[in-house]
């Protein structure tokens, strides 16, 4: 069972780092997009948008350009002591960008959506910018942000390609469930690898079903 | 002088140009803006309450400067003591009622808690006789409580004077007159200095106030009755 313990609970601690700065990377931009008047905003969205469409293998190799010991920040992050390249940090940071379009639509679709008279009416009645986002725009937007991240986290626990490039795989540190599972049936595991695979898939479902659950439209108005 | 305002205000859009040129003085509490919609009614009032820059002019309310383009004075919506009720309420859905009410009176970045109760905000419930539905949310009430809900969320920040976007409308005909003799009556016994926009003759008539008539961006009278919009291309 160890064999399945042990990236079960690197790939949930992955998961769950990736989710954690999506949510408050992908609502920040997301919120800054939706307020943003400017022509250039739908280029913004589109650049943003890349990882969804982009091959992970593509993401991975940008990221060990930029990341790697030679790379553009590498070479300064070296400098500091911090190593992202065949850590479980670098793995996070594939999950974050992989996952990073489904936080940021959601979140932008929310704010968006938000009656932009209730944020005056806040304004009117003496908040701040700041205030007017965090007792009008967030708790009107949080479900359709928490649909989001809930496909953000799904995404980012079946990651593999971008993984593969930027942690490896190497078992008991940066070996996550996807990339086990084909370690697994390189090695003519399929037991383990069933395993794994029955594993994820329920996760995986789990996650969609409490995203359906959230989203917007359904249970709109049926607050008590 | 409690109410000196004097806007100039041109906004265009693609196949639009509507140019806002008015001026409103008066010593009375109760001033109507009467007019049909697309008259300017609504621009004016986002302008008295700092949601609409003006390209010019002055905005004055017992005196305090709001808006003056000649000094360069535009205080943000925020510090202008100004309540603004809108034509649909704008009460936050995802509040009850009671924190709908408190939600001026703390201006920092957590909203009321559901079981605290401010003093405050308790007066204007049991004021406006929504003590009932103090826990309900907005989506749950009636269309005359939503309206006193607004009232109160308005009033409770103690502000300098009250703006009413057709406050009205949204009621059914059956409701309008109470609410009508309950806005009156709150005004009389509070002292409020009230702005009204209506399209409706029968509003300017119970509000019996400083009216002023407003047409493509200009006013054009200050009639003591007003005539319906019918009457008046009919004649």
């Amino acid at each position: 069972m160890g064999a399945i313990w042990v990236p079960l609970a690197l790939t949930l601690k992955v998961a769950l780092w990736a989710t954690a700065i999506n949510l408050v990377l992908g609502v920040a931009v997301a919120y800054g997009l939706s307020r943003w008047r400017s022509p250039a905003r739908e280029l913004v969205d589109s650049i943003l948008t890349l990882p969804l469409v982009l091959p992970p293998t593509v993401l991975g190799y940008y990221l060990l350009v930029l990341l790697g010991r030679r790379g553009v920040f590498g070479a300064w992050l070296d400098r500091l002591g911090i190593e992202l390249v065949f850590t479980w940090q670098g793995a996070v940071i594939a999950s974050t960008l992989v996952a990073f379009p489904l936080v940021q639509k959601a979140a932008r679709a929310a704010f968006d959506a938000v009656d932009p008279q209730l944020e005056s009416a806040a304004r009117v009645l003496g908040l701040r910018e700041a205030a007017v986002f965090f007792r009008v725009s967030l708790p009107l937007a949080a479900r359709g942000i928490t649909a989001g991240a809930l496909l953000a986290f799904a995404r980012a626990l079946g990651e593999f390609g971008a993984t593969l490039m930027i942690a490896g795989n190497l078992p008991g540190r940066t070996q996550t469930l996807s990339v086990a599972i084909y370690a697994a049936v390189q090695a003519g595991d399929d037991g383990t690898a069933g395993i794994m695979v029955a594993v994820t898939s329920a996760t995986c479902v789990i996650a969609l079903l409490l995203a359906g659950w959230l989203a917007p439209d359904h249970l709109r108005r049926s607050r008590p | 002088m409690s109410l000196d305002i004097a806007i100039r205000k041109t906004l265009r859009s693609d196949d639009r140009h509507f140019e806002l040129d008015v001026t409103i003085v008066s010593e009375q509490r109760r001033v109507v803006l009467f007019g049909p919609s697309g008259s300017g009614k609504s621009l004016t009032l986002r302008a008295v309450a700092g949601l609409l820059t003006p390209d010019a002019g002055r905005v004055r309310v017992d005196g305090r400067v709001l808006y003056d383009s000649a000094s360069r004075i535009d205080l943000p919506a925020r510090l202008r003591d100004v309540a603004y009720v809108y034509q649909d309420y704008a009460l936050f859905p995802h509040l009850t009622v009671a924190q709908n009410i408190a939600f001026g009176l703390d201006r920092g970045w957590l909203n009321p808690r559901r079981r605290q109760r401010d003093a405050r905000a308790q007066r204007w419930l049991d004021s406006l006789e929504l003590g009932d539905v103090a826990d309900s949310y907005p989506s749950r009430i009636s269309g005359g409580q939503r309206q006193r809900v607004a009232l109160a969320r308005a009033l409770a920040t103690e502000p300098r004077i009250v703006v009413l976007d057709e406050p009205f409308a949204a009621l059914d005909p059956a409701l309008r007159g109470r609410m009508r003799a309950e806005l009156l009556a709150l005004q009389q016994r509070l002292d409020l200095q009230l702005m009204v926009i209506t399209h409706d003759p029968a509003d300017v008539e119970a509000l019996d106030g400083h009216t002023f008539e407003i047409r493509d961006g200009r006013v054009v009278g200050t009639p003591a009755v007003a005539r319906s919009w019918d009457d008046a291309r009919l004649s």
